[in-house]
């Protein structure tokens, strides 16, 4: 068993697991992709987005009966500097275009986007001059949630597949806490 | 006295409202684990029917694209043979592709269907990661042969 905890070494997913065994002391080595992904994926702060109808499902979603604070994401921002994942709900017109990709600019890294409904996904019905078609040729898009509009349900197994992705992504730099010689490879 | 009835008595009548909700029913339904009954009328994903023989109810008539108000449906038919036989009818559905994101689930396409091919069943769990990956193709949307919906 594990006495004190003598150093903390963070380290990526990919490079071996480390440790100060020559001081005698344990170490605990937290694999850094995964603390910070999983901390990450159960705070996912939605941008207040909602552009039409779908805005009526989202705001239904963080309702009592569907409840997304279950998985974090009850904080809705009105402020793109506090959101992590922009929920793009509606349908994007050609005027609102660059106003979408200022407000996903001003969002800070690490940052997602769900293309919520048909509108915002590939247009929809309004293959029309005036609408975007797909939010995609705007903003890059993580998960797609298809529906006109998507049931509350749906928008939620949307944000889990997200918090999936979230989960998986690898970031592949090496953040060491102590400078790299001091550690035994 | 004055400090019990300006402060602790009002404190005590709100927990006294919060207690009582307590006991109410939870509203909440804990989606991955347990899933909300759907409406008997939802629309969602879409399935090409086959009859009790395994034969495909769809004849290609390609009636469904054009009730489709979003263009989300390509169908291509082609001829049955004896040898290569899919559907009752003179023709079948070659290829059937549905734009899963175009699409807004009105069911026109299931109205439109002279033999009720196109069914919306209540599967709603369609969001996925690459756009490409919304082309169900008509794979993707035949009923398995094994699996029987009960009449």
């Amino acid at each position: 068993m594990p006495k004190r905890i003598e150093e903390i070494v963070m380290h990526d997913s990919a490079s071996p697991v480390l440790g100060g065994i020559e001081k005698g002391g344990s170490v605990l080595v937290a694999a850094k992709d995964d603390l910070l992904n999983w901390a990450r994926s159960n705070a996912l702060w939605p941008l207040t987005f909602g552009l039409a109808c779908c805005a009526i499902e989202m705001m239904s979603t963080v309702a009592s009966r569907f409840d997304i604070a279950r998985f974090g994401s009850e904080a809705f921002r009105a402020t793109p500097r506090q959101a992590d994942v922009m929920i793009v709900a509606g349908r994007v017109s050609k005027k609102m275009a660059p106003v979408l990709r200022q407000i996903y600019d001003q969002m800070p890294e690490p940052k997602w986007v769900i293309s919520m409904g048909a509108c915002a996904s590939s247009g929809g019905v309004y293959n029309n001059y005036a609408i975007v078609q797909g939010v995609d040729q705007v903003v890059p898009v993580d998960v797609y949630v298809p529906g006109c509009p998507p049931s509350p349900d749906a928008l939620l197994y949307g944000i889990l597949k997200l918090q999936e992705k979230v989960r998986n992504r690898k970031y592949n730099k090496v953040i060491e806490l102590k400078p790299r010689e001091q550690v035994t490879v | 006295m004055e400090i019990f009835n300006d402060i602790i008595r009002p404190i005590l009548v709100g927990l006294g409202a919060t207690a009582k909700r307590l006991k109410r029913e939870k509203t909440t339904v804990m989606y991955p684990e347990e899933k909300r009954e759907q409406y008997p009328r939802t629309r969602w994903r879409h399935v090409l029917a086959r009859y009790d023989n395994g034969l495909e109810k769809c004849i290609g008539c390609s009636l469904c694209a054009g009730a489709c108000p979003a263009k989300c449906i390509y169908v291509e038919s082609a001829e049955n043979t004896d040898e290569e036989r899919y559907s009752p009818g003179e023709r079948y559905a070659k290829r059937y592709e549905i734009n899963m994101l175009r699409c807004i689930f009105c069911g026109y396409c299931q109205e439109a269907c002279p033999t009720g091919a196109i069914v919306l069943r209540k599967d709603y769990e369609l969001s996925d990661y690459q756009r490409e990956d919304f082309i169900y193709t008509k794979e993707m949307l035949l009923e398995p042969m094994a699996v029987r919906r009960e009449a």
